[in-house]
């Protein structure tokens, strides 16, 4: 157990050291461009998008299941907010009340299946995943609704003193999400269940009840992510950003979660998700294509994984 | 006692099939004409092929999702070959993205089998690799104007009919080549010891270890199988198409997924058949067919269809717990 925990030391070192490399590569490529103020701050505005989506991923996949739903969900959430500010003439907060409850309704739903009618977590999502799309479709018949009050625009591109609006939100997510794993007794849980089911159960924890949490927490951290979305844009529509899906399965892999379930921390995660950004942001300063980017997240993914094994010679 | 439930599962989806088709039949007679149900059958042959390819993976126990990616770089480079020499011959055209497929699924299995990590990570990220790289080459060009006997392998029938007005139609070339392939795996999965091995190391992957089976071997086949498969219908996707998009394929991984799912392929391996993932794109392609036949609103399709899937999953998960609570009592 203790040779375990070593082993994922040092594969938490082998992805700072990644990261280190990519910054310091790309920073010399772009002539520290990449470390200008300018792209520090378009790093910022960026990356928590990619970044909460991801949040909602980890939670999920630490109890060995999987969220599908993630980036419909986010979209179902921005259209409905959407729908509420500019057609129904909501204020503000209450649009974005009202996107957030209505996609926990649906939250509700995809928590019943997983956790009491058993249904395995990579179906049920998927199922719901066209479904809720589906529905954001019949919403929006398709289009883009567009054009949100300035106040709303600014959960998406104001700054606070500098610091831009989605980084703070991406911050205080991210830092709720660390304290409910790491000292809560609803954090304790997941890492047991994801690690070993069984005797979860027989300690007496009410599994389903967990997985319930975890998939509404996930809907809800997804619902967030797409009220910055549509902000970002000043847009909503059915299907934003579903290249996202399988790069936050990606993000939560790199960070060093198990998809099997049980291990892996938020900080890991973090820091993944800010090498997919400086990799897609450096590559963009640097003129080269998007999809070139994409080619080396996977490469960087594979290089992790190949140079964990060669460290760790066991199982992963 | 595996093979009584996947028969259950098949026998229930058949007759499930069979009251949907009633069902859009009365709603609109024009379902049933054999004209309606070739088309369907011609335009779903891309979906049935890949569809059986990961159902081989499924029942190992594995999972692929870059197949997307691997039939796209195949038609591709078969593409950029035929138009640019004029590759008058469709049959050699034929053999250029079936090795490609297999040295993609290769690839896969080599990194399955030696990074130990979970086989949907690799290949999403495989998924990332191939489909950026070729993004980057191609710079995402269409490719259109292919010889004119690729245009005339696209109508070939085996079985012609004429319809009222005049209009020839029939059984698709690709239609018995779907079909013939679902015989293919359901021989290979049942009759030949590689299959017979496929399910073993899917229902148990310990004991199929300790009973001293090469396991690097079996994943080589199901991912190479997958890679294979994936070539095919890259070839079938560009003559139906008559074209190649380089982002027409990738991004459908998850409807082939539903298909093998719905026909009874389980995500936990060591089970599903041929029979019931040509059943499964059936029943999906039946549904989107009748939607349209019944002139349901084009935005209505993904709820109906999401719906299903879940009702499907909630159905098959029900069975199972009750399956479990039986054996639990004896």
């Amino acid at each position: 157990m203790t040779d375990k925990l070593g082993r994922r030391e040092m594969q938490s070192a082998v992805l700072v050291a990644v990261v280190t490399f990519l910054i310091v590569l790309l920073g010399i490529l772009t002539r520290g461009r990449l470390l200008g103020l300018e792209s520090l701050q378009s790093i910022a505005f960026q990356l928590p998008l990619l970044g909460i989506l991801t949040l909602a991923q980890i939670t999920p996949m630490l109890t060995g299941g999987i969220d599908l739903s993630v980036i419909a969900t986010a979209n179902l959430c921005g259209v409905v907010a959407a729908i509420g500010m500019t057609r129904s003439g909501f204020s503000v907060p209450l649009a974005m009340l009202f996107g957030l409850s209505f996609v926990l309704l649906f939250a509700v739903l995809k928590g019943v299946l997983i956790a009491w009618v058993n249904v395995p977590a990579i179906i049920a999502t998927l199922g719901l995943m066209i479904f809720i799309r589906g529905v954001s479709l019949v919403l929006t018949r398709g289009y883009v609704i567009a054009g949100f009050p300035d106040s709303f625009l600014f959960l998406g591109n104001g700054t606070i003193l500098g610091i831009p609006m989605p980084f703070v939100i991406f911050f205080i997510c991210a830092f709720s999400l660390y304290l409910l794993l790491t000292r809560t007794r609803f954090g304790t849980y997941v890492y047991l269940l994801g690690s070993n089911p069984t005797a979860t159960l027989f300690a007496g924890v009410d599994n389903a009840l967990v997985l319930f949490k975890t998939y509404f927490l996930s809907s809800f951290l997804s619902g967030v992510a797409g009220l910055v979305m549509i902000s970002r844009f000043n847009a909503a529509q059915a299907d934003y950003g579903e290249s996202y899906l399988l790069l936050t399965v990606l993000a939560c892999v790199l960070g060093g979660v198990d998809p099997a379930g049980g291990f892996g921390r938020l900080p890991g995660v973090v820091v993944s998700i800010v090498v997919l950004q400086v990799v897609a942001t450096g590559f963009n300063l640097l003129g080269l294509s998007s999809h070139l980017a994409s080619a080396l997240w996977g490469l960087i993914l594979l290089g992790v994984i190949a140079v964990n094994r060669m460290i760790g010679g066991v199982e992963v | 006692m595996l093979q009584r439930i996947a028969g259950k599962t098949e026998t229930y989806l058949a007759g499930v099939v069979v009251a949907l088709s009633v069902v859009l039949f009365l709603l609109n007679p024009k379902f049933l004409t054999a004209e309606n149900l070739f088309d369907v059958l011609r335009n779903n042959s891309f979906l049935g092929i890949v569809a059986l390819g990961e159902l081989v993976v499924l029942i190992s126990g594995g999972i692929d999702v870059s197949f997307t990616a691997i039939a796209t770089v195949a038609q591709y480079v078969m593409g950029v070959i035929i138009t640019r020499y004029m590759v008058e011959s469709v049959f050699l055209a034929f053999l250029i993205p079936i090795p490609i497929g297999i040295a993609l699924g290769a690839f896969n299995a080599f990194l399955v089998n030696r990074t130990r990590v979970h086989p949907v990570i690799i290949t999403i990220s495989n998924l990332n690799v191939f489909y950026g790289l070729l993004m980057v080459i191609s710079k995402g060009k269409w490719i259109y104007g292919f010889p004119a006997p690729f245009r005339d392998f696209a109508r070939l029938k085996v079985l012609t009919l004429v319809s009222e007005k005049g209009v020839d139609y029939g059984l698709s070339i690709f239609t018995v080549v779907w079909f013939l392939i679902a015989f293919a795996t359901w021989v290979i999965l049942k009759y030949l010891p590689i299959g017979r091995k496929v399910y073993a190391l899917g229902g148990n992957s310990e004991a199929a270890r300790r009973a001293g089976f090469n396991i690097f071997r079996i994943q080589l086949f199901v991912y190479c199988y997958i890679g294979l498969l994936a070539g095919l219908a890259g070839f079938v996707h560009a003559e139906l198409n008559q074209m190649i998009q380089p982002n027409a394929i990738v991004g459908r991984e998850l409807d082939v997924l539903a298909a093998a799912i719905l026909g009874g392929a389980s995500v936990f391996g060591g089970a599903g058949s041929p029979l019931g993932v040509v059943l499964g794109v059936l029943f999906i392609a039946f549904i989107k067919n009748g939607l349209i036949l019944v002139r349901a609103s084009a935005y209505w399709h993904q709820v109906i269809m999401g719906l299903i899937i879940v009702l499907a999953a909630t159905l098959s998960a029900y069975q199972q717990n009750l399956e479990q609570k039986r054996r639990g009592r004896t």
